[in-house]
Formats: C-alpha cells, structure tokens, sequence
C-alpha cells in the first residue's frame, strides 16, 4: 500500500517532503485499519478544485471503534503499546483530517492533502 | 467407471502407445504459446517417461483415484517435473499443459481406433478427461508448492543478508538498515548487533537508516527500543542518515527523540564514533609521502 500511494503522490506532483509525509500517513493510518479494525479497505482518490488539486486517502474499517475519539487524538495516548503518536501525529502531517467513528461500528479516517 | 471402459482404455494405451506419444510431443512442440525455458529434449523424455508410467498405472485398473498406490510413481513423476520447471522459470499453465495437451492425442486414438457406439466413446472421453484434470491439478499444486518454497528461502535470505552487523574500527560497529523495520527485522537486527557487541567488546554502535523509505511512529519505536537494549549493554547507539524529509516528518508527528544522538550521515557517525573513542586523525599535507 506504501508504494502504491507513493506512486500516486509523485503522479499529482508533490514536493519530495510532502510525498513523505503522505506515506508515513498512509503507513500509519493503515497500521491502525489492520491492528484495531481487524482489516479494512483504503481508497486513493485525486482531487481537482478549481484552484487546488490534492490527494485524499480515505481509511476504512469495521472494528470495534473509538470510544473516546478526543481522547485518541491526544499525544502519546495508546490503547496499545504503541507511541501514541499515530492519530496525532498523521493530523500534524496532512492538511485536512476528519475522524468519524461509533463503538462496534467501525472507523472511517479521511485525509487530504493539497500541494 | 464400469470396468469394460478401463480395460478399453488400458488396452488402447499400451496398443497405440508410440503413435499417442508421437502425436503428444508434436503437440506440445507446436504449441505456440510454449515457453522457450524448457527445452525440446526435456520435453521427448517428460513425455516418453510419463507415458511409460501412466500405461502401468492404467493397467491397474483405477482410473477414477489417484491418490491410490499405483499412481504413486506417476504422482511422485509429476511432482519432480512441475518442481523442475518452476525452478527454470515456466509458468504454472506451461506446466499444466504438459498433461492438458495428452487429451487431443488420446481423445483421437479413443474416436478413430475402437468402433464404439457414440456414447460408449463420449462416455470413455468423459472418464478420460476427468482423470487427465486431475493429474492436471496435481503438476498445478506441485508447481505451486515448489514456488512457495522457493520464496520461503529467499526471503530467509534476504532478512539475513540485509541485516549485517559491520565492525569498522576498535569498538565502533556499524548498521546499515535497508528496507522496511517491521518487528521481525527489528528483532533480527536487535539480537546481531547485542551478539556482536558481546563479541567484540564495542561500545558504539552506528544504525544507519539511509535504505529506510518511511519512519513512522513504529518504525521510530523500534529504533528507539534497540537504542535501549544496546545501552543496557553498556553500548552508546548513534543513529544516522536521517534524510531532511524524513527528519521533517518525525517533527511532525511529535516522536521525541531528544536523548538519542543523530547524525545526517553515516561519515558523520564515523567521526564522532572514533571522537569518543579517543581517536586523532590527520591528514598528510605532503601527498608525495602518501604515494611513495
């Protein structure tokens, strides 16, 4: 999944560091789909505005959830023994980011960013 | 299958044995799909053996089992072939083909040699092609197992061949990681640099992640968790050939990395190693005393 959203960030044209930055995105968020969601899909989308174009990833799973969503999204929190930093840090690196998820009804995690 | 039809078939093999090989070595060499990975000898002799051992085995009566003993050298035969040619790089069809392409040649002799009524041929057609599939389906899983373990092997090899421990200088190991650090190749690396530390009695040690596409929070924990286990063994960890992007991005998601020391490139490392070793270098302004 890596190289293929690797491959799609250098087609829309991103500088080397925000290629960079939407893989790690990809790795992280994607980590999270097979850890927490018990597997998942991901969609690559191109998006074209009239003044922007971007990249939009869009993260889905059918886990368990997130009981607590602001909660996740602080620093160094983990369910696990990870980090912390997955959810956190992903935000930080992309330019938009929205969480929605329901206990025991999956997660579905969109990412965009815009070069 | 009534016993009438294998006797038949049996019959019709070991009668118009040469002239079905004949036809099926023609066939298979006209085929214009036919891999040049396996040559035309190979071929006469695959088939000229395997027809050998499928009319014994015809001859036995069982047309309908194979997993039965007296396919056991037929089976046994196929498997070393379809072995054979994954190993030369032959497709898995190719491979197939090998018993697919038996049908015409035999399917001819069963409609031209015997005066059967229609559906006594139809019939002995059927039980024919029902057993050719399944020897068929038996190169396929052959094939395939062949190629697993292929693939198994290498991938053995490659986890230990990217993962070397370099001693470069008296009490200085290096690293260089390339690839992804999942948490096997983590712990590959952790416990060769650990060993290599005991041996060799060093107290720094360099990981360079040059070769490393992505650092993300786990690759970063893993990092961080050899930098531990390499301290506790009285070793300090340098980490360098952290590339401006990916320094910019382990900013951004907040790994804090404040008590490991980095550097930009592995020279860099080099140095500050041999600095802490103690080491003074100088360079010789005479070039001629260099050359001699």
């Amino acid at each position: 999944m890596r190289s293929a959203v690797k491959m799609h960030a250098e087609d829309i044209g991103f500088s080397k560091l925000n290629q960079t930055k939407i893989v790690t995105t990809a790795s992280e968020l994607g980590r999270n789909v097979l850890e927490h969601g018990n597997g998942g899909r991901v969609m690559i989308e191109h998006i074209k505005e009239l003044d922007r174009s971007g990249l939009r990833m869009i993260f889905q799973d059918e886990g368990p959830g997130i009981d607590n969503v602001e909660k996740a999204l602080v620093d160094g929190y983990t369910s696990k023994c990870g980090l912390g930093l997955g959810l956190s840090g992903s935000k930080r690196l992309m330019d938009d980011f929205e969480l929605v998820s329901q206990p025991n009804n999956g997660t579905t995690i969109t990412v965009t960013k815009w070069t | 299958m009534t016993s009438e039809t294998v006797v038949a078939l049996s019959k019709l093999i070991s009668e118009f044995k040469a002239e079905i090989l004949s036809e099926w070595i023609d066939h298979q060499l006209k085929d214009p799909a036919r891999s040049q990975s396996v040559p035309e000898a190979s071929i006469r002799t695959n088939s000229a053996e395997f027809i050998k051992l499928f009319e014994v085995a015809a001859a036995k009566g069982n047309l309908v089992d194979i997993s039965k003993p007296e396919w056991e050298e037929v089976q046994h035969m196929l498997s070393e072939l379809s072995a054979t040619r994954a190993v030369q790089g032959s497709t898995p069809t190719d491979t197939a083909k090998f018993i697919f392409s038996l049908k015409q040649p035999l399917f001819n002799r069963l409609n031209t040699a015997h005066g059967q009524t229609t559906s006594e041929a139809a019939k002995s057609v059927w039980e024919l092609s029902l057993l050719l599939d399944k020897l068929g389906l038996h190169t396929t899983e052959a094939f395939q197992r062949t190629r697993e373990s292929v693939i198994r092997r290498q991938q053995k090899e490659m986890m230990e061949m990217s993962t070397p421990v370099i001693k470069i200088w008296e009490g200085v190991l290096a690293v260089p990681l390339i690839g992804t650090l999942d948490s096997a190749r983590t712990q590959i690396v952790m416990e060769a640099l650990l060993q290599k530390i005991v041996d060799t009695g060093s107290k720094i040690a360099i990981l360079d992640i040059t070769g490393v596409p992505t650092v993300d929070t786990q690759t970063a924990q893993h990092l961080m968790k050899t930098v531990a286990a390499t301290r506790l063994m009285g070793a300090e960890c340098i980490i360098s050939g952290i590339r401006p992007q990916i320094a910019q991005t382990i900013v951004h998601l907040g790994i804090d990395i404040n008590d490991i020391v980095t550097k930009a490139t592995m020279a860099d490392a080099i140095k500050e190693a041999l600095y802490r070793g103690g080491w003074v270098f100088e360079r010789q302004l005479d070039s001629a005393s260099i050359s001699r």
